[in-house]
């Protein structure tokens, strides 16, 4: 059966590609593996009946939001220095403890999920049908996402700005104020 | 891809794979230009498990989960990527453990 293959070849890309970017010191490796990992994923969503929820995936995940950790890491100009803070800061006895924990919890995930066998009988939910869903009951969510979009907006125009700190502008210091008296 | 028989616990194996391999990287980092892109992954992780419930379901809910999922998470990146020119711009490092005394 070619659609369930299809799958499971691309659940083990985004799982490969995921475990890399978690695991590299290079910043732009890591979101180049990253990015393979989130179009393996809108593979998966393609399989899963979801067509528009995979363009979305593709244009906004891979797209927009990729794009800006690239735009950040250029302005960054982080460099050889960067990788090699990195190689100090990941070493197995930092990670051990945490893999382990974490697998822990992840065994006991999959014991949870494996008492239930549902197939599933995949069939296409169009965008006009979500397009209807979207704008018939959710309609108070969409306006709650466009105040929380404007909300990020205003708080990234905020941390970005260049001159935050009082005492690098060159006037009105405390010292400079406090000298004539 | 009418027609396809795939296994629902499959499905959301994957999602639970990729939210482990997440928070392991969330846990295991310190830079935090790869804590955001941890977030990033077990933010796609959530959003996989609802589209899978939404594909069992045959409505379009899962689907709308996944498009305030994906407005959360551009929110997050737009703060987060701001907070990281203000520390590299402060610290002159991405160390999350020298941010930890919350003073500029």
């Amino acid at each position: 059966m070619l659609g369930l293959s299809l799958f499971y070849i691309a659940a083990a890309v985004a799982l490969a590609a995921t475990v890399m970017a978690m695991s590299r010191t290079n910043a732009v490796h890591a979101l180049i593996y990253l990015i393979v990992s989130l179009l393996a994923v809108a593979v998966v969503f393609f399989l899963l009946g979801a067509p528009f929820a995979a363009a979305l995936e593709v244009v906004i995940y891979a797209g927009a939001i990729m794009v800006l950790f690239v735009f950040v890491i250029m302005m960054l100009n982080l460099g050889d220095r960067g990788e090699q803070q990195e190689k100090q800061l990941l070493q197995p006895k930092i990670w051990l403890g945490p893999v382990f924990l974490a697998l822990l919890l992840l065994a006991e995930l999959i014991y949870i999920m494996a008492a239930t066998e549902v197939q599933l009988d995949v069939e296409i939910i169009s965008a006009k049908q979500v397009g209807i869903s979207l704008y018939g009951p959710y309609v108070l969510a969409v306006e709650i996402a466009s105040m929380l979009l404007l909300a990020g907006l205003v708080g990234a125009y905020h941390l970005g700005r260049q001159h935050l700190r009082r005492d690098q502008e060159p006037t009105a210091t405390p010292k400079q104020i406090e000298e004539p008296r | 891809m009418q027609g396809l028989n795939i296994p629902l616990n499959h499905v959301l194996l994957l999602a639970s794979l990729l939210f482990s391999i997440g928070m392991l990287g969330l846990m295991i980092r310190r830079n935090i230009i790869f804590i955001l892109m941890s977030l990033e992954v077990m933010l796609n992780a959530a959003a996989l498990a609802f589209i899978a419930a939404g594909a069992h379901w045959g409505q379009a809910d899962g689907q709308i989960m996944f498009m305030l999922i994906l407005t959360v998470a551009a929110a997050e990146v737009a703060v987060g990527l701001g907070l990281v020119l203000q520390l590299q711009r402060r610290f002159k490092s991405l160390d999350m453990d020298k941010v930890n005394r919350m003073r500029g």
